[in-house]
């Protein structure tokens, strides 16, 4: 019984997998020609990917038992900024060079960094609560950016950085916007996997009085990991800037519950303690191959919400049936 | 009496309005079970906390083998050898104990991976099943979830960790409180196992048979001073009452 058990938080991952290619399967049935491509394959994949990298973050902040909305504005306020900063870096216009791509990738990871710490510091420090900083600066990151631009998204990014970045491919026709996902989903795993911060994240989100007790600096560690979610939020920014080939001011206020919702898809439990950032991965996939094998498919793409809202709501629900069976032990 | 390891002279401490500690005192030496006891409200916890570094005394002095010591935090008190073990054991559920057992105190690999903060997980589950098997406590593994463990075996890791940093002294604050008949026989082996090494143990209990059964000494608390010393050989349990409720006042007991 104590093995089953044992075994049932560690498979949580290995079901959510298996429910992934479920999904994969059903549609390359009903419609193989379309769905089951390498073309298809690269086009969920890169409009995933600038999620993923937000979510990868945000699978870190949950666990604490935090929570960052925030993340969508930063990332459009990252992508604006580093778009001020190439545009006034260079007078070749879109011809700039890797130079400049340099100071705008720095700058959009700069201003991620910046909200992120100010995140941090107001949760763990002021102790506001982080629905409510995360609220906040989710409101001021998009007004600042409506202030720089005006409101009008800015154009005239890069040749360089649009076309080899974001609509660019590595060697074997894998798109660059995946590969730089995947890394950062690999270094996310690993570092909440084997490292002394990942540890320290999940104890801080299991029992935040047993860590500060165990000697663990429980301010500092929050901060980190708030600057981390937005430090990634930043670098998403950057990569959307170069997708889209444009700032996208509007497109991303509902960022923060797709990574959330991927999140606890993924098996990362909403109350912290747990969760694995593969299984995040594999949370941002749900719903994205959903969206494509509907359309494929035929079916309205909105049912794809309701499709996600009930996936949302048995992930919370089995992560709740999880947690009494082991409070009545 | 060996020369005392940790005493306690004169401890005063105020929360507002309220004086908890009245000039209290205290002594335990190395490799002896001292019970503290003492009603509601006598000041137990709080003499607890100043010892442990968990706050600091208004007044008075804490001397470590004769030296005046002051702890300010619980770190400082853990680099001098002094655990505590709470009475909420301050585990985290979601790991396993042999990761609560080095919380705080993670092993790092070797060379360069190390330095990039990878954790030596097979290192720390060897020195956690050495550390388990030491105190006879039953524990299947040491990968299991703390969630996933009965009270008494919880109780064993919370303990198991502070013994395994203690070199001093080990503070249980109530260790037996939540668990049953076989669970507690258990613990308080284990705690003999502690003094057999030498560590000194401060117990606080309300259970006076039990106190009885596994102290050596039994230091009596009531309103903020030290008003008993027993031995606990010659103390009975009407003695211990007597003391703690002020129905007797021998000041210093059989000691």
């Amino acid at each position: 019984m104590n093995a089953l058990w044992q075994r049932v938080p560690k498979g949580n991952t290995l079901w959510i997998f298996l429910v992934l290619v479920g999904i994969c399967v059903a549609f390359s049935v009903l419609n193989p020609t379309a769905f089951a491509t390498p073309f298809e394959a690269r086009t969920v994949a890169t409009n995933a990917s600038v999620l993923l990298v937000v979510a990868v973050g945000s699978t870190f902040v949950i666990i604490t038992g935090g929570i960052d909305l925030s993340v969508g504005s930063v990332l459009v306020f990252s992508g604006v900024v580093a778009g001020e900063v190439m545009h006034a870096g260079s007078d070749q216009g879109l011809a700039a060079g890797w130079g400049t791509i340099g100071l705008g990738l720095v700058a959009a990871l700069g201003s991620g960094l910046a909200w992120g710490l100010l995140n941090g510091f107001l949760t763990a420090v002021a102790k506001v609560p982080a629905l409510i900083v995360t609220l906040g600066t989710l409101g001021a990151a998009y007004g600042f950016s409506q202030i720089i631009t005006h409101g009008q998204d800015l154009r005239g990014v890069p040749d360089l950085l649009a076309e080899d970045i974001g609509l660019g491919r590595m060697v074997g026709g894998i798109p660059w916007m995946v590969v730089i996902a995947a890394a950062v989903t690999v270094v996310g795993a690993i570092v909440l996997g084997i490292t002394q911060f990942g540890r320290y994240t999940l104890a801080v989100g299991s029992n935040a009085e047993a860590a500060r007790r165990a000697g663990i600096n429980v301010r500092r560690h929050l901060i980190k990991v708030y600057a981390f979610q937005g430090l990634l939020a930043g670098l998403a920014g950057f990569l959307a800037l170069a997708y889209f080939d444009t700032t996208t001011i509007s497109g991303h206020s509902s960022d923060n519950l797709a990574a959330i919702t991927a999140v606890v898809i993924g098996g990362t439990s909403l109350f912290g303690g747990r969760g694995t950032v593969i299984g995040t991965a594999i949370g941002v996939f749900i719903p994205a191959v959903l969206a494509s094998g509907f359309v494929i498919v035929g079916v309205q793409s909105y049912w794809q919400n309701v499709a996600l809202g009930a996936v949302l709501i048995v992930a919370v629900y089995v992560d709740q049936l999880r947690r009494q069976s082991r409070n009545r032990q | 009496m060996a020369s005392p390891l940790l005493e306690a002279v004169g401890l005063v401490k105020h929360y507002g309005q309220v004086q908890a500690l009245r000039g209290a005192d205290f002594t335990v030496s190395a490799g002896e079970v001292v019970a503290l006891v003492g009603d509601n409200g006598a000041g137990k916890s709080t003499l607890v906390k100043l010892l442990s570094g968990a706050g600091r005394p208004d007044d008075g002095e804490i001397r470590l083998d004769g030296v005046p010591i002051a702890l300010s935090t619980p770190l400082e008190a853990q680099q001098l050898g002094i655990e505590t073990v709470y009475q909420d054991l301050a585990l985290a559920p979601d790991l396993d104990g042999s990761a609560n057992l080095y919380l705080g105190r993670e092993l790092r690999k070797a060379g360069l991976l190390g330095r990039l903060g990878v954790l030596d997980n097979k290192a720390m589950r060897a020195g956690a099943r050495a550390a388990f098997a030491e105190l006879g406590v039953d524990l299947q593994n040491a990968l299991t979830e703390v969630a996933n463990l009965s009270g008494g075996q919880r109780q064993s890791v919370a303990v198991a960790r502070s013994v395994a940093w203690a070199s001093r002294i080990v503070f249980l604050d109530e260790p037996t409180a939540a668990l049953g008949v076989l669970q507690t026989g258990r613990v308080l082996d284990v705690v003999r196992r502690i003094r057999d090494r030498g560590i000194a143990v401060v117990l606080i209990s309300h259970n006076m048979p039990q106190v009885l059964g596994v102290a050596d000494r039994i230091e009596v608390l009531r309103l903020g001073r030290r008003v008993a010393q027993f031995t606990a050989a010659d103390a009975t349990v009407e003695q211990l009452v007597g003391a703690m409720t002020g129905a007797r006042s021998d000041q210093e007991g059989a000691a």
